[in-house]
């Protein structure tokens, strides 16, 4: 009886994100409506772009892959208690690393060249988070505003160094100055799985999300960051240093995003550039792996396929707009829409969670709970 | 020569920050009930987008200001929803507010109005007398309507939230809602207004930018100014007074930083110039941290009645 209402119960909680998005999809059907355009036709569109073809599922995993390692990231930031909004800021300084990297040491041979330039982008990304972990941890500063300032310096940041130091000598030499950097030597391009746009780089990323995984819920430091987040207090009590947890939690997710900013120069575009903003480089990948690991309730694993989902709801937005003429912005606002209900869904998960304490179930091994989500 | 660069620094300084004072204002009374409201700068492109699409097809600058505050409540009602009643973390449903009012601004940008147009916007109003004072006038008294109101709301907030029984509620949901609760005060309710307040007053910083300042609207407008209302809130340790010091300093700099860009007196990269307030914000909120008295308590704490 006990077993069979914490079943339907979890079933149910387990599928409040798809719920969401069935809402959020159903009011955009609305939406374009309102708009005049018939949601059938435009969701036909919508999946055929996404899923259409070879070509369009590679573009769907490569749209994928920087939301991945975005979401990963924020999976170990949210478990551990900080809310870490710097995707945006962590993939454009970990693509300028990787950039300058590849840029300075160009005469290095590839098989070494690559892995540095990835391990730069990580660095930088990093660096930008744990400024934000810094703030909070030191100088109480709310970590959600520290990470959305620094994404507004990391793209200034961009601009300057690709409109200056970083431009591309032909640029200034033809007198053209569009802002971007030369291209990459070859020799670090990502190789290409399938003859499409598919690069190594999502492989890396489902990879990261299993080893997220065992970090997150197999190692000691991983459970502590899990307790910080659950319970500074106890964690405190614990003996935990709640403020260095803090700084390794927006680290770890700004490594794993900057990482993600390298793969993608590497993987897809093989040189940096700006067109001023943050959205001509990211695409708002940093913002939309939010949406992927609120989506996958926070699990590192489970955020490979919903960060999959949202590839796919990006790229059909593109052939969408070409059909049907609904600007892709819509999907923009619909993200905003599923984050919100399923945080406001987490009421429900709230009080499954009273109702199974009121059972007083034996208590597990530490590091084991919530081993399901 | 000094004195008219002055003089125009100072004014465009007092321009600028009225879409930060009516952000700001409309935050405070949010966290000081207890709620942390992160999707300001959504409300105010949401708004800045009404107000101007209403103006430009009606012609009638009252009714977008009213498009604008229609639609920051309606944005008001659902952050409160999602907060108080749904009791989700505020942090996130702050930021799945802000993507859905980028994201809606954008998507109505393109399928309503397509190219950027410009608009007459709410004239300058020479107040009688007052303007005629040398300098004082030309910096305060030449301004445009919505100028005047920001600056107005100042004082009237501050009376509001110290002497009034509906400030004293605000407060008190917001420092100790059981407390107030068991004095038989509704605190969802509070609450419920205090947002939808912010809301409507985000709305209006957004159309004080499309049809006051600016007078455009285009995809990102706003460019994260919601989120530096956000950080004066703290600047100004949840006080109107202390918010009017942060938004003035904050956009006197700003105008001196876009003079010595204009006039290209020091050299700087014009990134970096652009970067400042971001800087500068983060070194704020840094610089305030030992300085929480006001704070609210229960900021970011959802109301349990009876657990």
């Amino acid at each position: 009886m006990r077993l069979r209402e914490k079943l339907s119960w979890g079933s149910l909680t387990h599928l409040m994100p798809i719920a969401a998005v069935l809402v959020a999809l159903l009011i955009g059907a609305v939406a374009m409506l309102i708009l005049g355009t018939n949601p059938l036709i435009a969701f036909r569109a919508l999946f055929v772009g996404a899923f259409g073809s070879f070509n369009a599922i590679a573009d769907t995993i490569v749209k994928a892959t920087p939301l991945a390692f975005v979401g990963i990231g924020i999976c170990i930031a949210f478990r551990g208690g900080v809310l870490n909004i710097g995707g945006e800021g962590q993939l454009v300084v970990g693509a300028l690393a990787a950039t300058a990297v590849g840029l300075a040491l160009a005469s290095l041979p590839g098989w070494l060249l690559m892995p540095l330039c990835l391990i730069a982008g990580a660095v930088a990304g990093a660096i930008w988070g744990a400024i934000a972990g810094a703030l909070k941890a030191y100088f109480r500063v709310n970590e959600i505003l520290a990470t959305i300032m620094l994404n507004y310096i990391a793209v200034n940041l961009m601009n300057f160094l690709l409109r200056g130091p970083m431009m591309d000598p032909l640029q200034v030499k033809l007198g053209s100055f569009i802002p971007q950097t030369a291209r990459l030597p070859r020799s670090i391009d990502l190789p290409r799985l399938i003859p499409t746009r598919l690069h190594l780089g999502a492989l890396i990323a489902v990879v990261l999300g299993v080893l997220v995984y065992i970090f997150l819920w197999r190692t000691t430091i991983g459970f502590r960051i899990r307790t910080v987040g659950r319970s500074p207090r106890a964690a405190l009590g614990a003996g935990i240093p709640v403020k260095r947890y803090a700084i390794l939690s927006l680290c770890l997710a700004g490594a794993l995003a900057g990482l993600g900013g390298a793969i993608e120069v590497l993987g897809v575009h093989h040189r940096m550039f700006t067109d001023g903003s943050a959205f001509g480089f990211t695409g708002s990948a940093g913002f939309n792996g939010i949406v992927a690991a609120l989506f996958s309730q926070l699990h590192p694993i489970a955020a490979i396929p919903s960060s999959f989902f949202l590839g796919a709801l990006l790229t059909g937005a593109n052939k969408m707009q070409r059909v049907v003429q609904v600007p892709s912005a819509l999907i923009g606002a619909l993200n905003g829409l599923i984050v919100l209900l399923v945080v406001a869904s987490e009421i429900f998960r709230r009080r499954r969670i009273k109702r199974v304490d009121l059972n007083l179930d034996p208590p597990r091994a530490p590091g084991n709970e919530e081993d399901t989500q | 020569m000094i004195g008219s660069v002055i003089i125009g620094i100072a004014s465009s300084g007092i321009r600028l920050a009225t879409p930060y004072l009516y952000a700001a204002i409309g935050e405070t009374f949010g966290q000081l009930s207890g709620v942390l409201n992160l999707g300001v700068d959504g409300i105010m492109l949401m708004g800045a987008y009404a107000a101007f699409y209403t103006a430009l097809r009606t012609g009638s600058l009252a009714l977008g200001l009213l498009a604008a505050m229609i639609v920051g409540a309606l944005l008001g009602l659902l952050m409160a929803f999602v907060s108080v009643t749904m009791k989700a973390e505020q942090g996130i449903s702050g930021i799945g507010i802000y993507l859905f009012g980028l994201g809606l601004s954008e998507l109505l940008f393109k399928k309503t109005l397509g190219t950027v147009e410009t608009i007459r916007g709410f004239p300058r109003i020479h107040i009688p007398w007052l303007s005629d004072i040398p300098v004082i006038g030309r910096i305060f008294f030449q301004q445009n309507l919505l100028v005047y109101i920001a600056f107005a709301l100042v004082p009237i907030s501050w009376f509001v939230l110290n002497k009034t029984p509906l400030g004293l509620k605000i407060r008190a949901v917001g420092m100790n809602p059981e407390a107030a609760d068991s004095l038989g005060v509704n605190v969802n309710r509070v609450r419920y207004a205090a947002v939808t307040l912010g809301g409507i007053l985000s709305g209006i910083a957004g159309a004080s930018l499309s049809i006051a300042l600016l007078n455009v609207f285009q995809q990102n407008l706003t460019n994260g100014m919601g989120f530096i209302a956000v950080a004066l809130v703290y600047f100004g340790g949840w006080r109107p007074l202390g918010l009017l010091g942060g938004a003035l300093l904050f956009s006197l700099v700003n105008a001196f930083q876009l003079w010595i860009q204009v006039e290209g007196i020091i050299n700087i990269p014009s990134d970096f110039a652009l970067m400042m307030p971001y800087v500068i914000t983060i070194l704020v909120l840094a610089a305030m941290a030992r300085r929480r008295v006001n704070a609210p308590t229960a900021l970011n704490k959802p109301f349990d009645r009876g657990g």
